[in-house]
C-alpha cells in the first residue's frame, strides 16, 4: 500500500520545492548548459575570441587514441576502487560487529581516514611509496622487488587505487556497520540454532538484508571514483606514466586548465556527463531489481 | 533627510577608497617562487618600495609556474588580473598570441618614461621574448641553461681522472661504462629531460626542434625533433637506461636529490641548480659545459634558456602602468641583476650584470658559475638556437615526457617514441593555430 500526501493548491508545494530547484538550476543546469554550449567552440585561453567548430571538438576527441584509452583506464580504475573499498569495508564491518570489547576504539580508528582529504591522502601514500626515499619502496627493494611507479604503469595504477580506496573504506565501513546493526538479531540467532555456520548465515541472511546499503554504496562509490579521486591522481601520478592513470575527469582538468584547451575540455565534460548518466540509469534499472528493501 | 545621509555615506566611502590611492598606487605582481627564491624576490620588492613613495608593489605567490599562468588567465577572464604576471618560457607563445590581454613591455616603458634599454640584455635571453623586429614583449626575469654537474669523487672511485675531458657524449659514454663497472647504481641522471635532451640538444647541435624557425615565424609550425641525430641521442640514452648507466628519476628535477646525496656521477640540470648542490653536496663537484656529439659538424652551437619573464597585463590605469614601468626598470638595473645572478645561479641576464659580477671576482671564487653564460653566448645564435615559440607547449612537453619514459622502460625504441611525440604534439599545435587564427 502506498502512502500519499496531497497538498491543496499548488502554492505551498512550489514554495517548498523552490530552494532545491534553484540550487539545481544554478549549480547544475546552468554550468551543464554552458559546457554544452562551449563544446561547440575553440576559444583562446583568455576568452578574447573563439571559433565555432560545431561537433569538431568531439571529432577531435574520438580520433585521439589516448582519449579512448582513458575510457578503459577509467573503467579499470573505478571497478578496482569500488571493489577494493567495498569488500574490505564489508569485511571490517563484519569483524567490528562481532567484537565485544573496545568497540568504540576500533570503530573510531577505522573511520578516521575518512577525515583525510584526497589530496593529503595522495601525498601520504606518495611519501610511503616514493621510489627514492619511500619506506615501502625501500622494503620492497630489500625483498628484491624494483618499485618505480613513475615508470611502471601497473604499479602506478595499483598505488592510486590503494590511495583512493583507503579513505573510502572508512566511509563504506560506516554504512555497512549501520546496515549490519539493522539486521534483526532474532533471525540470525534462529539460523544459528538451526545449525547454519557463519558463512552460510552471511550468504543467505545478512548479505541479502544488506543489499539496500550495498546498492547505495555501489552508486556512490562509482561516482566517487569517477570524480572525487582527482586529488589522489593529481598528487601521486599526475596521470602518468604514459597516461596510464589518466582517468576521464583528470583529462578534463589536464586539457582545460593545464593545456588551456577549453573547447576540448568542455566537450569532454559533456561526454563525462553522458557516461555517468548512463551508468546511473543502468544501475537503477538492472541492479536495483535485485535489492530487497 | 534620508537622501543626505546616503550622500554622506557615499562621499565617505569614495573618500576612504581614494585615500590610499593618492598615498601610493598599488601594483600587483603574481609569481611562482617560494622558499629561498621567494625570499630573494620579496627582498627585491622591499627594496623598490623603500626607494620611492608613489607606488607599492605587492607580490603574491600563486603556485608553481603552470598554476601561476592559469591563475593569471582565470583572473583576466574575471576582470581581476594583476598588473604583472610571471610566466615561464613555455607559456611565451600563449601570451604572445593573446594580443588583447597583454601590454607589451616596450610600450609600457615608452609610455611610463622609465629608463630602459632592451639591448642591454644578452642576445639569447632577449631573443626569446622579442618580436621578430626586435620589440621586447616581456621582461626577462630568471633565466638558466642546462649544464653538466660532475661528482669528482665518483670519478676518482671508478679509477678515472676527475679532470678528464668530458666535452663530448662519446667521452661521457666511455666514462659511464667505467663507472658502472666500478659498481655505481647511478652513473648518470637528469632533470627536465625534454628541455635538456631534446630542446637544448637540438639548439646545441644547430638542428631545428620545429619548423618555421622553431615557431618564431608562424603559427603553422610543425615539430621536427624526430630527425636522425635526436633519435640517435635518445636511443643512446635508452641503451644507457637499459644497461643501468642512466637512472631516470622523474620529469622535473627529482634527480637532484640522488645527485646531491652523492649517488650519481653525472647530472644534467639547469645552471640554477648550483645553489642547491653547493649547499648540500658533501663531495667534490664541478660544473662542465653540456656535452655534444663530436660527429656533428659545427657543434657545439649555443644552448637556449629556460626560466620565466614578466608580462604586463592590459586593463589598468595609465598611472598604474607608470608604476609598473618604474618597477621593471628597477628590476633590470645591473645591481639587482648581479645580486640575483650571484645568489641564485640564474644567468646574469644583462651584459652589465655579467661584467659587474666578473669585476667583483665572483667567478674566481666560485669556479664554474660562468660556464652557463659562456656556453650560451660563445657563438651568435642561429634560427635553430634562438629559442622555441610553440603554442600548448606545456602539454607538448608532457607528451614528450611520456614518450621518453616509454624509451627508458624499453617499451618503445627511440624512433617510434619520437615519431609518436611529434605526431601527437602537431595535433596540439594545429588546435592552438585554430584557436588563435
Amino acid at each position: 500500500m502506498e502512502k500519499r500526501v496531497t497538498f491543496r493548491g499548488w502554492r505551498l508545494p512550489l514554495i517548498l520545492i523552490l530552494p532545491q530547484a534553484i540550487i539545481t538550476a544554478v549549480f547544475f543546469f546552468w554550468p551543464a548548459g554552458q559546457a554544452i554550449y562551449q563544446s561547440a567552440f575553440i576559444p583562446d585561453p583568455f576568452g578574447l575570441k573563439s571559433q565555432f567548430v560545431g561537433l569538431g571538438n568531439f571529432e577531435y576527441l574520438f580520433s585521439d587514441p589516448y582519449y579512448l584509452a582513458s575510457f578503459r583506464t577509467t573503467a579499470v580504475f573505478s571497478i578496482l576502487v569500488t571493489v577494493v573499498s567495498m569488500s574490505v569495508a564489508l569485511w571490517l564491518a563484519l569483524m567490528a560487529d562481532r567484537i565485544i570489547k573496545g568497540t568504540g576504539t576500533y570503530r573510531t580508528l577505522l573511520i578516521w581516514p575518512y577525515a583525510v582529504a584526497p589530496a593529503v591522502a595522495g601525498v601520504l601514500w606518495l611519501f610511503i611509496f616514493n621510489p627514492n626515499v619511500g619506506i615501502a619502496s625501500w622494503y620492497l627493494d630489500q625483498l628484491g622487488y624494483d618499485w618505480n611507479h613513475k615508470l611502471n604503469s601497473g604499479q602506478a595504477m595499483g598505488l592510486v587505487v590503494l590511495a583512493s580506496s583507503w579513505g573510502r573504506i572508512s566511509y563504506n565501513f560506516l554504512f555497512f556497520l549501520a546496515g549490519l546493526q539493522a539486521v534483526p538479531r532474532s533471525v540470525i540467532e534462529a539460523a544459528a540454532i538451526d545449525g547454519a555456520h557463519f558463512w552460510k548465515r552471511f550468504r543467505t541472511i545478512i548479505f541479502p538484508l544488506l543489499s539496500p546499503t550495498t546498492f547505495f554504496l555501489l552508486v556512490v562509490n562509482v561516482v566517487y571514483s569517477f570524480f572525487e579521486t582527482f586529488g589522489v591522481i593529481h598528487t601521486i601520478t599526475s596521470g602518468g606514466p604514459q597516461q596510464a592513470t589518466t582517468i576521464l575527469v583528470y583529462k578534463v582538468y589536464a586539457d582545460g586548465f593545464v593545456g588551456q584547451d577549453l573547447g576540448s575540455s568542455a566537450a569532454q565534460s559533456v561526454v563525462l556527463l553522458v557516461v555517468v548518466g548512463i551508468l546511473t540509469v543502468v544501475q537503477f534499472k538492472f541492479i536495483e531489481r535485485r535489492v530487497h528493501y | 533627510m534620508n537622501k543626505t545621509l546616503l550622500g554622506a555615506v557615499l562621499a565617505c566611502s569614495i573618500g576612504s577608497a581614494a585615500l590610499p590611492a593618492s598615498a601610493a598606487t598599488e601594483i600587483q605582481w603574481w609569481h611562482a617562487f617560494t622558499g629561498r627564491l621567494g625570499d630573494l624576490l620579496a627582498e627585491q620588492i622591499e627594496k623598490f618600495n623603500a626607494s620611492q613613495s608613489d607606488f607599492v608593489v605587492v607580490g603574491t605567490h600563486k603556485g608553481n609556474y603552470s598554476e601561476t599562468l592559469n591563475a593569471g588567465i582565470a583572473a583576466f577572464r574575471a576582470g581581476e588580473q594583476p598588473h604583472i604576471l610571471m610566466v615561464f618560457e613555455v607559456g611565451t607563445a600563449t601570451m604572445m598570441a593573446a594580443k588583447g590581454a597583454i601590454k607589451p613591455v616596450y610600450e609600457v616603458m615608452k609610455e611610463g618614461g622609465a629608463t630602459f634599454n632592451a639591448d642591454a640584455y644578452l642576445a639569447p635571453v632577449k631573443g626569446y621574448y622579442t618580436t621578430p623586429d626586435g620589440e621586447m614583449l616581456s621582461l626577462p626575469y630568471n633565466s638558466s641553461t642546462p649544464v653538466l654537474y660532475v661528482n669528482r669523487d665518483a670519478l676518482t672511485e671508478a679509477g678515472l681522472d676527475p679532470d678528464m675531458d668530458l666535452s663530448t657524449w662519446e667521452q661521457v659514454d666511455e666514462a659511464l661504462g667505467k663507472i658502472k663497472e666500478a659498481g655505481s647504481d647511478c652513473p648518470l641522471t637528469t632533470a627536465w629531460q625534454s628541455w635538456v635532451h631534446l630542446e637544448n640538444f637540438s639548439a646545441y647541435h644547430d638542428l631545428p626542434f620545429a619548423t618555421k624557425d622553431n615557431g618564431f615565424t608562424g603559427l603553422d609550425t610543425e615539430l621536427a625533433f624526430n630527425a636522425p641525430l635526436q633519435v640517435a641521442h635518445i636511443q643512446a640514452m635508452g641503451e644507457w637506461a637499459r644497461d643501468g648507466k642512466f637512472l631516470y628519476a622523474g620529469r622535473r628535477n627529482e634527480g637532484g636529490a640522488n645527485f646531491r646525496a652523492g649517488d650519481c656521477a653525472f647530472f644534467t640540470e639547469s645552471s640554477a641548480g648550483y645553489a642547491g648542490v653547493k649547499a648540500e653536496a658533501s663531495f667534490e663537484f664541478e660544473i662542465r659545459p653540456l656535452p655534444y656529439w663530436s660527429t656533428v659538424k659545427g657543434a657545439p652551437q649555443n644552448t637556449i634558456i629556460g626560466g620565466s619573464s614578466l608580462w604586463v597585463l592590459s586593463g589598468h590605469d595609465a598611472e598604474e602602468y607608470k608604476g609598473v614601468s618604474q618597477f621593471l626598470s628597477f628590476l633590470s638595473s645591473s645591481d639587482i641583476q648581479a645580486k640575483w645572478h650571484q645568489d641564485t645561479g640564474y644567468l646574469p641576464i644583462t651584459t652589465e650584470a655579467y661584467e659587474q659580477t666578473k669585476a667583483e671576482g665572483f667567478y674566481d671564487k666560485n669556479p664554474g658559475t660562468d660556464i652557463a653564460i659562456l656556453q650560451m653566448t660563445s657563438k651568435p645564435t642561429t634560427a635553430n638556437s634562438k629559442g622555441l615559440r610553440l603554442g600548448s607547449f606545456d602539454q607538448i612537453r608532457g607528451i614528450i615526457d611520456e614518450e621518453l619514459e616509454a624509451v627508458w622502460t624499453g617499451d618503445k625504441d627511440a624512433q617510434e617514441a619520437l615519431d609518436s611525440a611529434v605526431a601527437r604534439g602537431n595535433q596540439l599545435l594545429r588546435r592552438f593555430e585554430q584557436a588563435n587564427r
